[in-house]
């Protein structure tokens, strides 16, 4: 994972990152592939869970390329990783609780609109 | 921090293991072996996604609440141009335009550590131009949903109220975040090609890159859960 390079100070070779240009220029055309790829979901109206299954497929290729590999983060040490990973998980959680909570709301306006 | 032992556990135990995590956390010493200024990015960086997540969130919860039928983002963010009615066309246009200013963004942050100060101040000054231009599309865009189509955040002719709500404060974030980015990167440029880093080392280029590219990483999910679904 990580590149040891000899003619620079070893505290130095996993802070700055040294890496081919042609390495960013093939995730950026990645990224593009992967962008027109979502576009075409739209494009093509898929609907249902193919539609859902495909755009957050997209979603999380495209995020993982840019967090990985553009912001370096593959090359970072575990306790880095661990300090940006573990946090969202309360999201996570959040997305739960605020999903069945809009599921309860849906369904006392459906009772209390619509059925006097 | 920069002794023998140190130096050994590097040569031990590899980056990715639990072990350098206990490492990490039980000498005494610093925890994370980076400049302080990225690890600051980075803290900050993790509070804002928790702005955005809690933003995206209310949008999930407001549309899943919601008993008037959504409008079809596919249809209200279309345009027609030469006659074609093409939907989303103008959000696909912005996110490609994000995406290679990511791009040329990688390169400045790539650049500025073999120390080509020329290319780093070039490269991030093309970022800021694709960010201005993204601006400026959004700018369109609100113009054309405020004026023609008649969206305010209380009310929209299309469909569920909270539509607009939900598109002002998310999109508007972001374009915040977009036009602070601008302003970042055109002042670190200038003071990079003033020669202010010269003596300090290049790191300012990633950690500034590390903001661009999470204002990417944002629009990659606001794409994905406002634009698409």
């Amino acid at each position: 994972m990580m590149k040891q390079q000899s003619d620079i100070p070893s505290v130095a070779s996993h802070v700055e990152q040294r890496h081919p240009i042609s390495m960013y220029l093939k995730v950026w055309l990645l990224l593009f592939v992967l962008s027109a790829c979502s576009y075409m979901v739209d494009y093509f109206q898929f609907q249902g869970p193919l539609r859902w299954t495909l755009i957050l497929t997209f979603m999380f290729l495209k995020a993982g390329l840019i967090i990985m590999v553009f912001m370096h983060l593959a090359w970072e040490r575990m306790a880095v990783k661990l300090l940006l990973f573990l946090p969202p998980f309360a999201i996570l959680v959040f997305i739960a609780l605020m999903s069945s909570e809009a599921d309860y709301v849906f369904i006392n306006r459906i009772m209390s609109f619509f059925n006097p | 921090m920069q002794n023998d032992d140190h130096q050994k556990d590097h040569e031990t135990n590899k980056a990715s293991s639990w072990q350098s995590v206990v490492n990490d956390w039980s000498a005494d010493k610093q925890s994370f072996d980076m400049p302080w200024g990225k690890l600051m990015m980075w803290l900050f960086l993790l509070s804002d996604t928790f702005i955005f997540s809690i933003f995206l969130i209310s949008y999930m919860n407001v549309r899943m609440s919601a008993t008037v039928a959504w409008p079809n983002p596919s249809e209200v963010f279309a345009l027609t141009i030469a006659g074609h009615h093409i939907p989303l066309v103008l959000i696909a246009i912005m996110t490609f335009i994000l995406i290679t200013s990511s791009g040329t963004m990688a390169m400045a942050v790539n650049y500025a550590y073999q120390g080509n100060k020329k290319k780093t101040v070039y490269l991030m000054l093309a970022t800021a131009l694709l960010g201005a231009s993204f601006i400026g599309m959004q700018a369109f865009e609100w113009t054309k949903l405020i004026v023609e189509e008649g969206i305010r955040p209380w009310e929209n002719p299309m469909g569920a109220n909270q539509f607009g709500a939900a598109f002002f404060m998310i999109t508007g974030f972001h374009g915040l975040h977009v036009s602070a980015g601008v302003i970042y990167l055109t002042v670190i440029a200038k003071r990079i090609n003033q020669g202010k880093y010269d003596k300090k080392g290049y790191h300012i280029v990633e950690i500034t890159g590390l903001y661009w590219h999470f204002v990417d990483l944002v629009w990659v999910f606001i794409f994905a859960f406002f634009y698409l679904w």
